[in-house]
């Protein structure tokens, strides 16, 4: 198992946050975390990753605790790609991608040939390395997600974490992102592990789904079982049509504006 | 694709042996002028020590210029780095020891001090370091909550925290009608002119250490730019690197007020300057504001001495007429 956790709960303050999740993703897997606004989907990756900590509860990364494991060997079993903010310090593309080598050097992250190469490489792979030497505040959202991508694939990690990275996107960008999340996890067996509002879009893209409702899990599995008529209506509150992508076996799904429900 | 980038290593080299050349003409310059109009000439035969001597220049040169210089050369290395250090780690450009009102809340731990009549080492610096500790716990207080995230909020509550530094300076310096009440409010501007080379010596013991220990964790101030969160996720010990830095750079900006006051700006001016020239990273940074930040008040304390017709004005006069503004440039230029 890529990730492991048992009987997770997760307070802010007294509020609960997160309720007796237990789930796991298989290594390998394309794993997207969905459910409303307000369900947990961010702090339940954030406590994965590590940056919160669970209340009561188990979390096994590669079937190790999470306490077992020191901050340098996390960040180089696993790599973290925030919800996009804006840098106000004028990094160049390399130099960000190269702080994703930072679990493996010293204090001062001196970088050697060998983690110059590897930055090179995680550049080509998604597809920026025209843009290495550009400030990262020059480029677009899109480019400067697969900068962030490239600086977590850069860290060598077996799984990725990342929190929401086509929203504020465009159409082309969304794909093109995803399209290199999905060959990444075949070509290097990365687990991806990903959390994002765009049902559509995750019900392409992943192996398996799972949706949250106030902290708690309604469903879990491949897409065509939990992008149900009953399970996102329960989850989301409103009124869904789901049919077949025209691309094939993939739900689709479509929320229905208020006018057109009362016109049959 | 073709890396063109050099090594850090020599990257650094060429940064700080540049610098460090800019910091030694800028000392020459600081030895060679002042109130007393002896030529270059004659400044440079006493350091070199050939042609005729002129015992007077020897004193000027050595007793009075050149403690001065160094002093100069620590705080304006110490600002800076204090506006680098605040900069990075609250993620704002315009964060500054003087802005932030790190270094008003040492001026009033260091009054009190002065007031108490305690000696400057260590007396004097501790009580400063208390105030500038004061300061930035209700800094991080306010800047932790919910209410003050924005850029400016932040800053707002520095200029509110300066006004009242401010004020319960000068309620102190009123209550007392000390005899010294004008030498308070020539140090009160930033005065580097009330020192001599074994409380420089002093200085420097304190400094330096802690400069090491930033340039330690530059690398981690570079991750820290990207957000806490993947900071972490990269290895980084988020809590630990932010508190040692915060807690060392309040140390290092109360210890020079407690020895020249206030000199604004300077925390702003260098390191702005320094980004422009060597790009945003800190392991070049660090070694850069020191030196090149040393060079600026170098500098501008020669000025400081040299426009006056009659006697000298603080340091800190001239750094906040060229800083002041460029502060308002750039609160413009970074709103969005």
């Amino acid at each position: 198992m890529a990730i492991d956790v048992k009987n997770l709960n997760f307070f802010y303050g007294n509020i609960p946050a997160l309720k007796d999740l237990s789930f796991s993703v298989t290594q390998g897997d394309f794993f997207i975390i969905i459910g409303p606004n307000g369900s947990g989907k961010t702090t339940l990756m954030k406590v994965m990753a590590g940056i919160f900590k669970p209340k009561t509860g188990r979390l096994k990364i590669l079937n190790r605790t999470l306490e077992n494991y020191t901050r340098k060997d996390l960040a180089q079993t696993m790599a973290f790609v925030p919800q996009m903010m804006p840098v106000d310090f004028p990094f160049s593309v390399i130099e960000v991608v190269l702080m994703g080598r930072s679990p493996y050097m010293g204090m001062l992250g001196i970088e050697q040939e060998t983690d110059l190469k590897i930055a090179e490489q995680a550049l080509a792979f998604t597809g920026v390395d025209h843009l290495a030497h550009r400030k990262l505040d020059q480029l677009s959202g899109g480019e400067q997600q697969r900068v962030f991508v490239a600086r977590a694939i850069c860290q060598e990690p077996e799984i990725i974490l990342l929190d929401e990275p086509t929203a504020s996107l465009d159409l082309a960008h969304q794909i093109r992102l995803m399209d290199l999340m999905e060959k990444l996890k075949n070509e290097t067996g990365i687990t991806v592990v990903m959390v994002s509002h765009d049902v559509n879009l995750a019900a392409m893209y992943c192996d398996r789904l799972l949706l949250l409702k106030n902290g708690e899990m309604v469903c879990l599995g491949p897409p065509d079982e939990v992008l149900t008529f009953q399970t996102l209506e329960a989850a989301y509150g409103c009124t869904l049509l789901v049919d077949e992508s025209p691309l094939g076996k993939v739900p689709r799904i479509t929320p229905v504006p208020h006018k057109y429900i009362h016109r049959e | 694709m073709n890396t063109e980038k050099p090594l850090l290593i020599k990257r650094l080299w060429v940064v700080s042996f540049s610098l460090l050349l800019v910091l030694f003409a800028a000392m020459f310059l600081g030895l060679s002028l002042g109130s007393s109009h002896s030529g270059i000439k004659a400044v440079f035969q006493n350091l070199l020590g050939i042609g005729p001597q002129d015992p007077m220049l020897d004193t000027i040169i050595w007793k009075i210029r050149f403690p001065r210089i160094l002093l100069a050369t620590l705080v304006g290395g110490t600002l800076s780095l204090g506006g680098l250090v605040f900069q990075a780690i609250l993620k704002n450009p315009l964060a500054e020891p003087y802005i932030l009102g790190i270094s008003g809340g040492s001026a009033i731990g260091a009054i009190i001090g002065i007031l108490m009549g305690l000696l400057r080492f260590p007396g004097v610096s501790l009580m400063a370091f208390s105030g500038s500790i004061g300061t930035l716990l209700l800094i991080l207080v306010m800047s932790s909550g919910h209410t003050i995230l924005k850029k400016d909020a932040l800053l707002l509550s520095g200029v509110m925290v300066n006004a009242f530094c401010g004020a319960v300076i000068m309620f102190l310096v009123s209550l007392t009608q000390d005899a010294r009440l004008h030498n308070i409010i020539f140090w009160l501007m930033g005065d580097l002119s009330m020192v001599d080379m074994p409380q420089v010596g002093i200085l420097a013991a304190m400094l330096l250490p802690c400069f090491f220990l930033v340039f330690w964790f530059s690398n981690s101030m570079n991750l820290l730019l990207m957000g806490k969160e993947m900071a972490q996720t990269m290895g980084i010990n988020v809590k630990a690197v932010t508190v040692t830095l915060l807690v060392a750079t309040s140390f290092m900006v109360s210890t020079t007020v407690s020895y020249c006051g206030l000199v604004g700006f300077v925390g702003l001016v260098v390191p702005h300057l320094l980004r422009l020239l060597f790009g945003p990273d800190h392991r070049v940074l660090v070694p850069a504001c020191v030196l090149g930040g040393g060079a600026y008040l170098v500098f501008c304390d020669v000025l400081a001495r040299t426009l006056p017709d009659q006697g000298e004005m603080p340091a800190g006069v001239i750094t906040a007429m060229i800083g002041a503004p460029l502060f308002i440039y750039l609160l413009k230029k970074t709103r969005r």
